[in-house]
């Protein structure tokens, strides 16, 4: 390309700074400073811009400033029909695609009066491609926690083991992140001949796997030094905030949609809620909402073996056994607002609906994104940490900017 | 408790007139109130030993540019009693010089605080008390409410062509 070439034109106005810093300069006392990490920053998770303002090396404010990665999820949902945005709620939490379909979906049948005739085998295929993914996220969670205060090595070897997961749910529908692979009524193909089976071997490998992340990040003697105590969030002030998933568990509460609301199969599978129960130091620091990731994992595994022996038993293969075969020609609900929930690997996942019952594109769907609302919190956790332990809460956190600025 | 035992509590404690309508033809009911009562009505809910609804899950605005109103629902639920609430409130949808107004939830429940920036932002509705408003997810200097239904966007913003 020649460099001679005029390739934009400058204006002056091109320099204006359009999102400014909340606070400002005069306003500060004479120790305090601002100072902006992000958005460009990798332990920022992807594009969130902090405006921190510190006190030598103590934080004092923290305001987050996003809207990055705005795509305007909510303007595109009102100009389709409800079958052409599942594509773009993969594309929300575009790390745990499968469980974000799935509680849109959930929402769109509850609509529809049609979520209790799906057959068995399509709800099991559901939740086991939905606690892959879920296994999915939290290495991603887990795993750029342990960059971001200095340990590589678990990130290279959960990637490793994502890798795995990827390649088995690019197996299923043809895309590695973003699947469009739940349908309303249905699911796009059934189980590739042969994915029980991969599956099990895949978890046979896995569960050796989960017990040497335990000893090399969990109970790292470093890890315990830089997250116990640090970020500590009171359960009241959770629940205040709205806060959800394992921000909400590791606080100490046992509360988990999949039991709550037991929806699709789940009050028929075995597995516990696991919750924070500060054993390195306080109820809701950093490392307690870190345990419950990666105890959900072994939750998740749980679950999906469950998923396999009714897949590959009650509800096997069948010749004639069509996916697609209860998926509506029109997705038209009747007139009416749905709020549905669900629990995603980061939280409570909601939709609210209002059908105008005439056409099949929805006059409003709004998503209530867990990141969003987790984030907000920041503030609070912050408060008086050093600025080192600032990096090690927004990781706890566990943001993905793409749900974050929908 | 069920949606009517609420809605008789709600209009034992604020009187008749707090409750403007409500809706059982959905799958969940939503009762509208008056939207300058709805703080203490909220905050009535939360301190209640009976309801207990401490947990505001969502936050949705809603522009009817047919009936001149903006919509603000509120879903609420109860995490020891399991019980779900939608509310609702209405507003004139103003215009840019005399934007819609909503008494604040951000004083009771703190996740109302980003959730109604986030209404602000797309929808110009101004939450009377909120402690921070300013847009969240749109640059400060953005014009116009993206999401209500006669959206126009500006032509250009900073010299970058916006219309595709």
């Amino acid at each position: 390309m020649p460099t001679d070439r005029i390739q934009y034109v400058y204006h002056k106005d091109n320099l204006h700074r359009s999102e400014p810093t909340r606070t400002r300069p005069e306003d500060l006392k004479s120790e305090e400073m601002i100072i902006n990490l992000g958005p460009q920053h990798p332990s920022t998770h992807g594009v969130l811009r902090l405006e921190v303002i510190t006190d030598g090396e103590f934080v004092k404010e923290v305001i987050p400033h996003m809207g990055y990665l705005h795509r305007c999820f909510e303007k595109h949902a009102e100009n389709l029909p409800y079958n052409q945005i599942i594509p773009f709620v993969d594309r929300m939490d575009y790390l745990a695609s499968m469980n974000s379909e799935h509680v849109y979906v959930m929402g769109l049948e509850k609509m529809l009066g049609i979520e209790n005739t799906l057959p068995k085998r399509i709800e099991y295929i559901r939740v086991l491609v939905a606690e892959l993914n879920r296994l999915a996220s939290h290495f991603v969670a887990i795993g750029t926690y342990g960059i971001d205060i200095g340990a590589f090595t678990p990130f290279l070897w959960l990637m490793r083991d994502r890798e795995h997961i990827q390649r088995l749910l690019e197996w299923v529908c043809g895309a590695r992140m973003l699947y469009n692979y739940i349908w309303v009524g249905g699911l796009f193909y059934d189980l590739p001949v042969g994915f029980e089976e991969r599956c099990g071997d895949f978890i046979k490998y896995l569960k050796p796997k989960m017990k040497e992340l335990e000893t090399l990040v969990i109970h790292n003697k470093i890890f315990i030094q830089r997250t116990a105590n640090i970020g500590v969030l009171p359960l009241d002030l959770a629940i205040n905030y709205g806060c959800s998933g394992p921000m909400l568990r590791g606080s100490g509460l046992k509360y988990d949609l999949r039991r709550v609301d037991g929806y699709s199969v789940y009050p028929e599978l075995e597995f516990d809620i696991p919750v924070g129960k500060g054993e390195m130091g306080t109820v809701g620091d950093c490392w307690d909402r870190n345990y419950v990731r990666v105890l959900e994992c072994y939750e998740s595994i749980k679950i999906i073996e469950q998923c396999l022996i009714q897949l590959t038993g009650t509800h096997k293969r069948t010749r004639d056994f069509d996916p697609q075969a209860m998926v509506p020609k029109k997705i038209r609900p009747k007139a009416m607002d749905f709020y549905v929930r669900g629990e995603t690997p980061k939280g409570e996942l909601g939709f609210y609906f209002r059908s105008t019952g005439n056409t099949d594109i929805p006059y409003r769907c709004k998503g209530r994104s867990p990141c969003f609302v987790n984030l907000s919190v920041i503030n609070e956790l912050s408060k008086n940490a050093m600025l080192a332990d600032l990096i090690a809460i927004i990781g706890s956190i566990d943001v993905v900017m793409g749900e974050v600025d929908r | 408790m069920t949606f009517q035992e609420i809605k008789e509590l709600i209009i034992q404690e604020f009187g008749e007139e707090a409750v403007v309508a409500e809706n059982l033809t959905g799958i969940q009911p939503v009762l509208t109130v008056v939207k300058d009562r709805l703080p203490s009505i909220a905050e009535f809910l939360w301190r209640n030993e009976k309801t207990y609804f401490d947990y505001l899950s969502c936050i949705t605005a809603i522009d009817n540019p047919k009936t001149d109103t903006i919509e603000v629902v509120y879903n609420f639920y109860s995490i020891p009693y399991n019980h779900h609430l939608t509310l609702r409130v209405d507003t004139p949808r103003g215009d840019e010089q005399n934007l819609p107004r909503v008494p604040t939830l951000s004083t009771i429940f703190k996740t109302a605080n980003w959730h109604e920036r986030e209404a602000f932002d797309l929808f110009g509705i101004v939450f009377e008390g909120h402690p921070d408003l300013r847009r969240i997810l749109l640059p400060a200097d953005w014009e116009g409410y993206p999401l209500r239904k006669d959206y126009k966007e500006q032509e250009y913003y900073h010299g970058i062509k916006v219309a595709y």
